[in-house]
């Protein structure tokens, strides 16, 4: 495999005493798309939150083994610092109760920039980088929350990206939106993937299989708690799967 | 067969007479229920006209722009008691806004992690949710004695606005608390999620995104604030003394609208002014009430948007 960007060792995680995660060790490459797959409550979301510790603000959680970025152990990286290179899109679009303009120069302003022409620069790149720019450029004034469910998403795409992330964290960011919405994100993840490590957390098997150049494969065992059973290039996931059970979920015959 | 349809008939038969019956003891309670809302609304507009016709022919400029005359003589007008109001109104939010948004900021956005440590704060954190759940059911004089007591005497601030506004700081803080950690628990975690996930600190999220998304919610704490400084009496009698003068520093003392109408109406024979009195504090809790009316309802549009 070529550089790795994201990186997990023998990590675990509880929430109280019950283990969620058991012994995950995975290397996610850099600049390339990785999907996380498996039935729910497997795990994988909470993965996908390990790497801008978000898992940090659910009371009860603590972690054994390491997770790496770029080779540096993020928990002794301040985890504010941490969000700002890795960005994170959720299931469910969540834009601030602000106009556009204000969404996507939220990152940039918290970060410290006040310069009003910059910050017009940034949300012009970051738009047009979400492919939103021609549809909302003459509405920057409009509220976030007047946009269509597949725009609202595509802007918080935009708001994570104004912060010039290297990593984009995406649970389920098409799961609540329309077949056509969700085709346009799933062009976009692609064209993100020439400059950001993305990891993507998705139900959805052919959604995987259209976006991902790697896919892992999650599963829980008997006292619920979730493993990585296999990971590999997405193609040799849904071709040839080493493991009898990856075979089993990808053919559907169960999940 | 036969007999099953006729079984079934039977059935329907009855099934219509129950109903006839069902909905004729519906008409009764809704008749009563009908009834019940005519005699409140009845008693309202009884109780506010009464007040406002009365109190309405003894309302002129004049009456509105000179002070009283003080005395038992219950002569001249209200203005020094409408200023006393204002003045007490804005000094009491201006302590209990900020005491009150403050601890509701930190019991709802802050407690919950402190909490997790050590048990000591644990048990700090749920004596402080208690004490705000009683202190909002303690009748206002109580408030009252315990100003006179400490403000009053012991502090030696006097019969003053400045007694007045502390102890009345006391009374309405456990509204603005309340109604700013319901304001605050309605903002959805999402956009705390949001804001953190892209690098914002904590406060910065709090600053940013929850404060402004819960201020109408907190802008009605605090209406409903004033209102219940404009009508309290009991606790200013013995707090704000009852000086007909305008207070021209802190340290005076006053007497507002509902202070002046309990003088009037106690101790002088002036009716007349005392319902004047009463009508013009009437329309200022109406035009309260619109108020919280207004903002409440830019509040729920805010949230219906937001789903």
């Amino acid at each position: 495999m070529k550089d790795t960007k994201l990186e997990t060792i023998n990590y675990s995680l509880y929430y109280g005493k019950f283990r969620a995660l058991k012994d995950i060790s995975i290397k996610i490459p850099k600049n390339k798309v990785t999907a996380l797959i498996g039935p729910s409550g497997c795990g994988k979301s909470t993965f996908l939150r390990s790497f801008n510790r978000m898992n940090d603000l659910i009371p009860g959680v603590h972690t054994e083994g390491s997770v790496l970025i770029d080779g540096e152990d993020i928990f002794k990286v301040d985890p504010v610092a941490l969000r700002q290179n890795v960005g994170m899109v959720f299931q469910k679009p969540n834009p601030f109760p602000k106009s556009i303009f204000e969404n996507i120069a939220y990152g940039p302003r918290v970060t410290g920039l006040k310069d009003h022409h910059k910050l017009e620069e940034i949300v012009e790149r970051s738009l047009r980088s979400a492919a939103l720019w021609d549809e909302v450029k003459d509405n920057l004034g409009k509220s976030g929350l007047d946009l269509s469910g597949g725009q609202q998403q595509r802007m918080c795409i935009a708001r994570a990206l104004a912060v010039e992330p290297t990593v984009i964290l995406m649970d389920e960011p098409a799961a609540s939106l329309d077949p056509i919405a969700t085709l346009k994100i799933e062009d976009l993840i692609h064209e993100l993937s020439a400059n950001y490590t993305i990891v993507i957390v998705t139900h959805n098997m052919q959604q995987a299989g259209r976006v991902a150049d790697f896919t892992a494969f999650f599963l829980t065992d008997e006292s619920r708690t979730g493993q990585l059973v296999e990971f590999n290039e997405t193609k040799t996931i849904f071709t040839n799967p080493r493991d009898r059970r990856t075979e089993d979920y990808i053919t559907g015959r169960f999940g | 067969m036969d007999e099953r349809s006729s079984e079934i008939a039977l059935i329907h038969k009855a099934q219509a007479l129950n109903l006839k019956k069902e909905q004729r003891r519906q008409s009764f309670w809704v008749a009563l229920m009908w009834l019940f809302g005519l005699i409140t609304v009845s008693i309202l507009i009884l109780v506010v006209g009464y007040v406002l016709l009365k109190g309405g022919t003894a309302i002129n400029w004049e009456f509105l722009t000179t002070p009283p005359k003080g005395g038992l003589s219950g002569e001249g007008g209200i203005s020094t008691t409408i200023g006393t109001t204002f003045y007490l109104v804005g000094l009491t939010l201006l302590i209990a806004t900020p005491l009150g948004v403050g601890a509701a900021m930190f019991l709802i956005e802050y407690a919950g992690e402190q909490s997790l440590g050590s048990k000591f704060l644990r048990s700090m954190i749920s004596v402080a949710n208690f004490a705000v759940e009683t202190l909002a059911g303690i009748p206002s004089i109580i408030f009252g004695l315990f100003g006179y007591a400490l403000f009053v005497s012991t502090l030696k601030f006097g019969f003053s606005l400045l007694s007045a506004a502390l102890a009345g700081a006391c009374l309405v803080l456990p509204t603005i608390i309340r109604t700013t950690e319901e304001a605050l628990l309605a903002v959805p975690n999402d956009y705390r999620r949001g804001s953190l996930a892209l690098g914002a600190t904590k406060w910065q999220t709090l600053y940013r995104v929850v404060l402004p998304a819960s201020t109408p919610g907190i802008i009605t704490g605090i209406i409903l604030s004033v209102g219940r400084v404009i009508s309290e009496t009991a606790i200013f009698f013995v707090t704000l003394g009852g000086s007909y003068r305008m207070p021209t520093s802190i340290m005076d003392s006053g007497r507002t609208l509902a202070l002046h109408l309990y003088y009037l109406a106690m101790d002088t024979r002036a009716f007349d002014k005392a319902m004047g009195t009463g009508a013009v504090l009437v329309v200022m809790i109406i035009l309260i009430n619109l108020l919280i009316d207004f903002v409440s309802r830019k509040l729920t549009a805010g949230v219906r948007r937001v789903r």
